[in-house]
């Protein structure tokens, strides 16, 4: 089991992990802006502190699934920029040989059952593994992510009754980024959200989704809890997505207004928050800070490279994998 | 003839329906201010209202299942499904509820819904944002399938189907929302199951829906240059199917390839190639042909998604070797 991160070095890995979901999208971004990366794809910059806080309490072990919106979810269990870029860019070298894309980014070695294109369409694998884990006597903990406009799939209904029935290891979280789209949640999601889950019976929390260390927290106890048998749990983590909805939905200010996301982006950045708190509290100077943020740059910039040159697949991979073996 | 995009077209003929007919309105995920991600719809919801133009959460069951009940006692709901891949989502409401009601009731319930999506591959969108799923819904009896291939087609079919008195699927190739067409000022609407001939020929039929018409006509420009005549026949509705001038056509030219961008094995290609076995056996000098998509998930990577769908340049190749007498699937 993950370790509370109270010492220096898991704040470290806390941070250096929300700076490299953050220098993956905006090395992602500038992929599409130069019409490098084959189709569309949608940034998690903005909301890190909700995979880095969750993930880093669980182990390889435990799984997750992830969303359309899901290269954060990827980087936090613990994905190779290379591996990634490669799939981004559709090589034979990526995670999924290309085949499954931004959308489908999967990484089975940390986890990562995979990103889902269909909004919820993850909810019943989540609940699924959980039964395993139960039937096994395994005592790993599966955690769902999905957005505030994934609430409004039916599927999450049918999943979460059986889920509290039958007492199964899985979390939900909410990712509430205000928008599903082009709209608002307030528009599509009637009444409260954490109260559908406490409908049946499942503790529910609302969590500041910008502050890495409430999440953390949050996710150690919950997950100490689940894999004692005390599951499933629902958390509704308060966040923004920086960008569009995609990387195209540049003009957005007939949905949502620009004063609205330099708030968001000035006041409530989850990594400016932590980077301030760990050079108060004497845990990293700014200098050794910057230092990380160049690494990781550094890094990030060697793997693009790496990427572009990469290789496709060779054409007899079209139909490989319809089936297993 | 002025020229207008097949989005505009498809925006031309709710709007125009929805003018002549208060019971029609539409309903889907960001359909109103965002006007839908290809900003189909945009400026509806300014001349109708957020009351006739209705934004709805992402539950697709529900808001199908919504147009059924609407459409059964009194209005005409058009459903706005953002991707024909969320067709799965909404089965149980399009085939076991909407499909069925009129002949479960005996002819007393009808369900005059229409609902519009889209279809096919190489926009680089993977396995859950690229398929064609038009067979599997023109399987059901009780839901008419409409395919236009162009913007005047997209116009035309939209207007009838909104006035047809069953549920209609309209499937719309993404791809082609920002290709012209001619299109008449003048209103017009265009018959179900009535096909059109884009192109006269003697030596073989193409018979392809939406977006392979295009590729279909591109292939009898090539085959033309080696002295093959194809002629090239768009069904525009495959529910109802005009058999009758299939059917005609190959009687005239002995050979036909059928040209869909659903997969291949057990879809629309293979319908049509069965019937006109069936049909016009006697007629044919060669094996009818069906080219679909491969029977793969559409991938990701260009690499491998563009081998996936038909080609101007396989159907040539096809074509020639029909016409050559030579024996495609020679055991
Ligand atoms: C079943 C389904 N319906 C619609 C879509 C189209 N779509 C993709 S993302 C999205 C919005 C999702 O909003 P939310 O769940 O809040 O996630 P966010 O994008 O905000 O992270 C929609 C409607 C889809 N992919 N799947
Ligand atoms: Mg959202």
């Amino acid at each position: 089991m993950a370790k509370a991160k109270t010492n220096t070095e898991d704040y470290l890995r806390m941070y250096r992990q929300m700076v490299r979901i953050r220098t993956f999208e905006d090395n992602a971004n500038q992929l599409y802006l130069s019409a490098k990366m084959p189709g569309l794809t949608h940034m998690y910059s903005g909301e890190e502190a909700v995979a880095v806080g969750i993930c880093e309490a669980l182990t390889d072990d435990d799984r997750i699934t992830s969303t359309h919106r899901g290269h954060g979810h990827c980087v936090a269990k613990g994905a190779e920029f290379k591996e990634m870029f490669c799939e981004l860019l559709g090589k034979a070298e990526g995670y999924c040989r290309g085949k499954g894309g931004s959308m489908h980014i999967a990484d089975q070695s940390h986890g990562n059952l995979g990103a889902n294109a269909i909004v919820g369409g993850s909810m019943g694998i989540a609940t699924g593994s959980a039964l395993r884990a139960k039937l096994q006597g395994s005592d790993d903990v599966t955690v769902c992510f999905f957005g505030d406009g994934a609430t409004a799939q039916g599927l999450w209904y049918e999943v979460m009754n059986m889920a509290a029935l039958w007492k199964l290891p899985v979390i939900y979280a909410c990712e509430n980024n205000g928008y599903s789209e082009y709209t608002k949640t307030e528009e599509i999601a009637a009444g409260s959200i954490t109260a559908r889950a406490e409908a049946f019976g499942i503790e529910a929390h609302q969590v500041d989704g910008q502050d890495v260390m409430a999440v953390n927290a949050l996710a150690q106890k919950l997950v100490a809890r689940a894999r004692k048998g005390e599951g499933p749990f629902f958390i509704e983590l308060m966040t923004y997505r920086y960008h569009g909805h995609h990387v195209g939905d540049i003009n957005r200010e007939y949905y949502r207004s620009k004063d609205e996301e330099k708030d968001w982006k000035d006041n409530r950045d989850p990594i400016i928050r932590f980077r301030a708190h760990l050079v108060s509290e004497g845990i990293a100077s700014e200098d050794e800070i910057d230092a990380i943020n160049a690494e990781i740059e550094k890094d990030a910039a060697e793997a693009v490279a790496y990427a572009e040159a990469a290789a496709y697949p060779d054409v007899s991979e079209v139909d490989m994998h319809v089936y297993a073996a | 003839m002025r020229e207008i995009t097949l989005s505009q077209a498809v925006n031309e003929a709710i709007a125009e329906e929805m003018r002549r007919d208060p019971t029609v309105f539409l309903m889907g995920e960001d359909v109103a201010e965002a006007g839908t991600p290809f900003k189909v719809l945009s400026g509806l919801v300014e001349e109708f209202g957020t009351e006739r133009i209705i934004d709805t959460p992402i539950s697709e069951p529900g808001f199908v299942g919504l147009a059924v009940g609407a459409a059964m006692t009194g209005a005409r709901p058009i459903v706005d499904l953002m991707f024909g891949d969320f067709i799965y989502l909404v089965m149980d409401q399009l085939c076991n509820q909407a499909a069925k009601q009129h002949y479960m009731s005996g002819g007393k319930l009808t369900v005059p819904m229409v609902l519009r999506t889209n279809m096919g591959a190489t926009r680089r969108s993977a396995a859950q944002h690229s398929q064609s799923l038009q067979a599997l819904v023109a399987h059901i009896p009780g839901l008419k399938v409409a395919m236009p291939s162009s913007a005047y087609e997209a116009k035309g079919l939209m207007k009838t189907a909104i006035r047809d008195n069953n549920p209609v699927v309209i499937f719309e190739d993404k791809l082609m929302y920002q290709d012209k067409a001619p299109v008449p000022e003048e209103e017009y609407l265009i018959p179900f199951g009535e096909a059109f001939v884009k192109r006269e020929g003697r030596d073989i039929t193409l018979i392809a829906t939406s977006s392979m018409v295009q590729v279909a006509e591109k292939a009898a420009m090539a085959l033309a240059q080696e002295g093959i005549e194809a002629e090239v026949i768009d069904p525009r509705t495959i529910v109802p199917l005009d058999e009758a001038t299939l059917i005609e056509s190959v009687k005239k030219t002995s050979r036909a390839i059928v040209i869909d961008e659903g997969h291949q094995s057990y879809g629309v290609t293979s319908e049509i190639a069965s019937r006109l076995n069936e049909k016009a056996f006697y007629h044919l000098d060669a094996p009818v042909m069906r080219m679909g998509a491969m029977d793969v998930p559409v991938p990701f990577s260009p690499a491998l998604e563009d081998l996936t769908v038909p080609t101007p340049q396989a159907v040539v190749e096809a074509a020639r070797k029909l016409c050559g007498g030579e024996m495609i699937h020679a055991a």
